[in-house]
């Protein structure tokens, strides 16, 4: 009997199990997930939680309800892995022994690597909206806002979905609108990156939503340390932005122990080959989503096309033959803009946002880079689609690597 | 992406003048890229330029701030002063690397 070890059973995990039991012989295989909970959280819905859109018990469910007969859930923290001999530690001592690995334990908020963060105002008027705690603390904080400067703030890059500071930021901007007090909120945008649209065809296209909306940019920001006395946030150049109220984005990092375990670089996360997601250390180790250190978003789209490439690949990977499969970094985000519309986004490793149209069966088509209420219902439809289609694995038709198909194709200057 | 010639080469660059061949660049060519942007370029300069071509190389990615100080043990706060302002920016500018970026 061999044994797959499948470490965190969040949206990759989980995916990575289902697809899988169905493609290994039981007799062959056992399966095992270990995750620290049984708390699946649905994380795309925390962008909504502070604004009473949607509610917690909406979005957290039992994880076994989403892992297929003949996978064994073990909960508990994983402490280490000795790749050399095959074996995951758990915290108490517990060891669990692997033929194949898949590290899939994503990125969590860390506030404590920001000096100040954690200080006196850490949910008083600092908040995060990453994690379930942090997004019900901002709503009742938001409920009890009555004025002066919000500023939405990102540490470093990268983080997980990395569009969710502008949609929360175009959210509240409506929210506050909704409540007629607009005019009494200054919203400011905090950002590392030399600005909040970095791609050319998607910053010709959008750059103006930030400036329709009254909301400032403050670019190439990096933060050194948050002065909490005088509510400020600090950056490494000495220039300073105070806040009333600051929902930032800490730094990103994978787990601990993927560092404990030599396994990580400086932000915990595994370096793995881009197109197959094996470890770039030991051939019997993989990571899938968030976990791993590949150069395209890091989102659920993503987790679930990286699977459906990596789920054949697997099966081939173990029968000693070479993948065949080849990941090409396909990304698709739906983007809240507010006021019930939303844009939706479609790229991968080579291709930037175009603009153009997205072919869904049924549902679509979507437009690219433009604002519209079919984006927005694309994006609400997805929570149904999440628990029900896209966590037991099942066929979704979409296809994972990138299509040009309803894309524009930009007008290429001539090469001389 | 048009051709530019920078300091008798010619070289693939993009709107902004990012070169986007990675082996189009030499250390001749930073020194004018670098001038060009009023930085004159000392050892403590090429150190940070040397990590991140290297890095890029084996990554495919222009390394971070945090990671240059990190992995590549240049503090941040000494990047800003190498390369004030944008630091982030003008290093991949000057090591012929694409420009740090979000997804859209
Ligand atoms: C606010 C927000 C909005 C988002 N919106 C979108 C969106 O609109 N579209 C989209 O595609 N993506 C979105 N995402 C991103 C998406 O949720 C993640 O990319 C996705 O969940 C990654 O899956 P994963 O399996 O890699 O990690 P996760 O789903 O985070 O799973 C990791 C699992 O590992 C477990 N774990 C970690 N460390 C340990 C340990 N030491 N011991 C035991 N267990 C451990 C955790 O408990 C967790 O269950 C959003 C994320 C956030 C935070």
């Amino acid at each position: 009997m061999q044994r797959l070890l499948i470490l965190g059973g969040g949206t990759a995990g989980t995916m990575v199990a289902g697809k899988l039991r169905r493609r290994l012989d039981p007799a062959d295989w056992q399966i095992t997930v270990v995750d620290h909970d049984d708390d699946h959280l649905y994380q795309p819905g925390l962008l909504f939680l502070p604004f009473g859109d949607i509610q917690a018990q909406q979005i957290v469910k039992p994880r076994k309800r989403f892992l297929p007969d003949g996978v064994d859930l073990v909960i508990g923290e994983i402490a280490r892995v000795d790749a050399d001999a095959c074996t995951a530690v758990l915290a108490g001592g517990r060891e669990l022994r692997y033929d194949q690995l898949v590290i899939a334990t994503g990125v969590s908020p860390r506030p404590d690597q920001t000096p100040g963060m954690l200080g006196p105002q850490w949910r008083r008027s600092i908040f995060d909206f990453f994690t379930l705690d942090g997004a019900t603390a901002l709503k009742a904080a938001l409920k009890g806002f009555d004025g002066g400067r919000l500023v939405v703030h990102v540490t470093d890059m990268p983080i997980k979905c990395p569009v969710a500071p502008l949609e929360f930021t175009f959210l509240a901007d409506a929210y506050f609108r909704g409540r007629g007090m607009r005019n009494r909120v200054e919203i400011v945008f905090v950002t590392p990156l030399p600005g909040a649209f970095t791609k050319p065809i998607a910053a010709e296209r959008l750059g103006t939503m930030l400036d329709d909306r009254e909301i400032v940019v403050e670019p190439d920001f990096l933060v050194e340390r948050i002065d909490a006395d005088h509510k400020t946030l600090i950056s490494y150049d000495e220039r300073e932005v105070p806040f009333d109220l600051l929902v930032t984005v800490p730094l990103n990092m994978g787990a601990d122990f993927v560092a404990r375990s030599g396994l990580g670089d400086e932000l915990n996360l595994v370096p793995v080959d881009k197109h197959t997601f094996l470890s770039t250390q030991y051939d019997n180790i993989f990571a899938l989503g968030d976990a791993n250190n590949i150069p395209t978003s890091k989102a659920g789209s993503v987790a679930h096309f990286s699977v459906e490439v990596f789920a054949d690949n697997f099966v081939q990977h173990i029968a000693g033959k070479p993948m065949t499969g080849s990941f090409d970094g396909h990304a698709n985000c739906f983007i809240e803009s507010g006021n019930g519309k939303g844009l939706l986004i479609d790229f991968n490793y080579d291709t930037e946002p175009l603009t153009g149209t997205y072919p869904l069966p049924i549902v679509g088509p979507f437009g690219l880079l433009k604002e519209n209420a079919r984006n927005h219902w694309g994006k609400l439809a997805f929570r149904w689609i999440y628990w029900h289609l896209l966590l037991p694995g099942r066929r979704i038709p979409l296809p994972a690597n990138m299509s040009m198909a309803g894309k524009h194709q930009p007008v290429k200057e001539p090469q001389s | 992406m048009t051709v530019a010639t920078i300091a008798g080469t010619p070289v693939h660059v993009d709107g902004e003048g990012f070169l986007t061949e990675y082996d189009e660049w030499t250390e001749a060519l930073a020194q004018h890229l670098a001038a060009g942007i009023g930085i004159e370029l000392t050892d403590a300069h090429w150190k940070a330029l040397r990590f991140l071509r290297d890095d890029f190389r084996t990554r495919g990615e222009t390394a971070t701030l945090r990671r240059v100080s990190t992995v590549g043990g240049i503090p941040i706060k000494e990047l800003f002063a190498l390369f004030p302002g944008k630091p982030a920016k003008k290093m991949a500018y000057i090591a012929g690397l694409p420009k740090p970026h979000g997804c859209v």
